[in-house]
């Protein structure tokens, strides 16, 4: 088997790699700011949560049109098909969430009356009105839909080393951009 | 004979001006609203309580007067945080200054169906010449006046302290008013 079918692609890596630093920064910023009590940092993080978000947006829809024209690498024949099924199962799930999070908060934002302006200064179109009711139920959609994400990310990191620590079958080192030879 | 026939006159002249003259406000179809920039975004607040004693004739709209009195508490800045938040000491201090208030001096004609009122602003105790132009239209027997003038929050210390960080709220706020008088 040759390295470009045991491997994703370079972009596929940088993308996933990315988004991951990402969420990584935005999940616990969300967390903190919404316990802070109202103060200029607040107004800050607020913004600053929001335009990571927006970068996460817009790199999930450049992932999604790179997986819809390249196909993942094939899984080790030594994955039994129940698991195939799974990992598959949580891979579309995951994407679900990367979309519907962002577009939660921008949502959320608009009926809050809180236009979200990207980086300061690209205005996202307000696609609903202000809506206080509507901002609170979107505001948990936005925390629930979260919550769903964190459990997922367990499961997805959990498999990953489950793979290359205890079944040692290289999975993980496909989506490394380092470790980048082949199982042995 | 003189006399009578002169007050007589006078009189009619006087009725003829308050014909003309719009006074009552129509509260339901008022409003007085602001725009500040919170981290670049405009955010939209309004004043939901508030009286405007306004005596205007649209024929002569330079003897026209006007004086608004806000009361604070009943700001609406964005959101229920934010309400409570600007009624504190670092923003209009509502317990110590309840009220805001804006009393004209004179109108200007500025051409092109528009209007200038100069007066004094008073709020947080603080009273600064302001000026704000405005447009009069009349329909199905209303007078409306619409405006939007700029005000610089930190000239009277609103917002001071921590919320003086321009970067985070803009100094300047846009306030927007629309009366309708009959
Ligand atoms: C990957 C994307 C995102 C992640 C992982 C994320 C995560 C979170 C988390 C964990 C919270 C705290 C929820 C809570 O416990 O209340 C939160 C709150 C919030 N998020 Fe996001 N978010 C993302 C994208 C966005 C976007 C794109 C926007 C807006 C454009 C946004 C706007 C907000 C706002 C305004 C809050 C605070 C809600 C409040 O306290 O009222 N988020 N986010």
């Amino acid at each position: 088997m040759s390295m470009a079918t045991t491997r994703y692609t370079t972009t596929a890596i940088a993308l996933h790699w990315l988004v991951a630093l990402l969420i990584f920064a935005a999940f616990p910023l969300g967390l903190i700011m919404s316990d802070m009590p109202l103060s200029p940092l607040k107004l800050k993080l607020i913004s600053y949560h929001k335009w990571l978000g927006v970068t996460v947006f817009l790199l999930v829809l450049a992932r999604l049109a790179w997986r819809a024209v390249h196909t993942p690498p094939p899984l080790p024949e030594t994955i039994p098909a129940w698991q195939r099924s799974a990992a598959q199962a949580l891979h579309y799930l995951l994407y679900l969430l990367l979309f519907a999070i962002p577009l939660s908060g921008w949502l959320m934002s608009s009926a809050k009356g809180f236009q979200t302006v990207y980086l300061g200064v690209l205005p996202l179109p307000d696609l609903i009105g202000k809506d206080k009711a509507l901002g609170d139920a979107l505001r948990e959609v936005h925390e629930m839909l979260n919550f769903g994400l964190l459990a997922l990310l367990f499961g997805h990191i959990a498999a990953a080393l489950k793979h290359q620590f205890i079944d040692r079958n290289g999975v993980l080192a496909r989506m490394l951009p380092f470790l980048d030879k082949e199982p042995s | 004979m003189m006399i009578r026939l002169l007050t007589a006159l006078a009189l009619l002249a006087c009725g003829t001006a308050n014909a003309a003259e719009f006074g009552a406000l129509q509260a339901d179809k008022s409003t007085l609203a602001f725009v500040s920039k919170q981290m670049g975004v405009p955010v939209e607040g309004a004043f939901r309580k508030f009286t405007a004693q306004i005596r205007i004739d649209p024929a002569r709209p330079e003897a026209g007067h006007a004086r608004i009195d806000i009361d604070l508490a009943g700001s609406d800045a964005g959101s229920a945080e934010a309400n409570d938040e600007v009624k504190g000491k670092s923003w209009f201090n509502v317990r110590e200054f309840p009220t805001a208030s804006f009393v004209s001096s004179s109108v200007k004609t500025l051409g092109g169906g528009r209007f200038e009122a100069s007066g004094k602003m008073t709020i947080k105790g603080k009273s600064l010449e302001m000026r704000a132009p405005f447009t009069l239209r009349q329909e199905r027997g209303a007078l409306i006046l619409d405006g939007t003038f700029p005000l610089k929050r930190l000239d009277y210390g609103i917002g001071s302290g921590v919320w003086g960080d321009t970067s985070v709220v803009a100094d300047e706020v846009q306030i927007k008013f629309h009366f309708t008088l009959k």
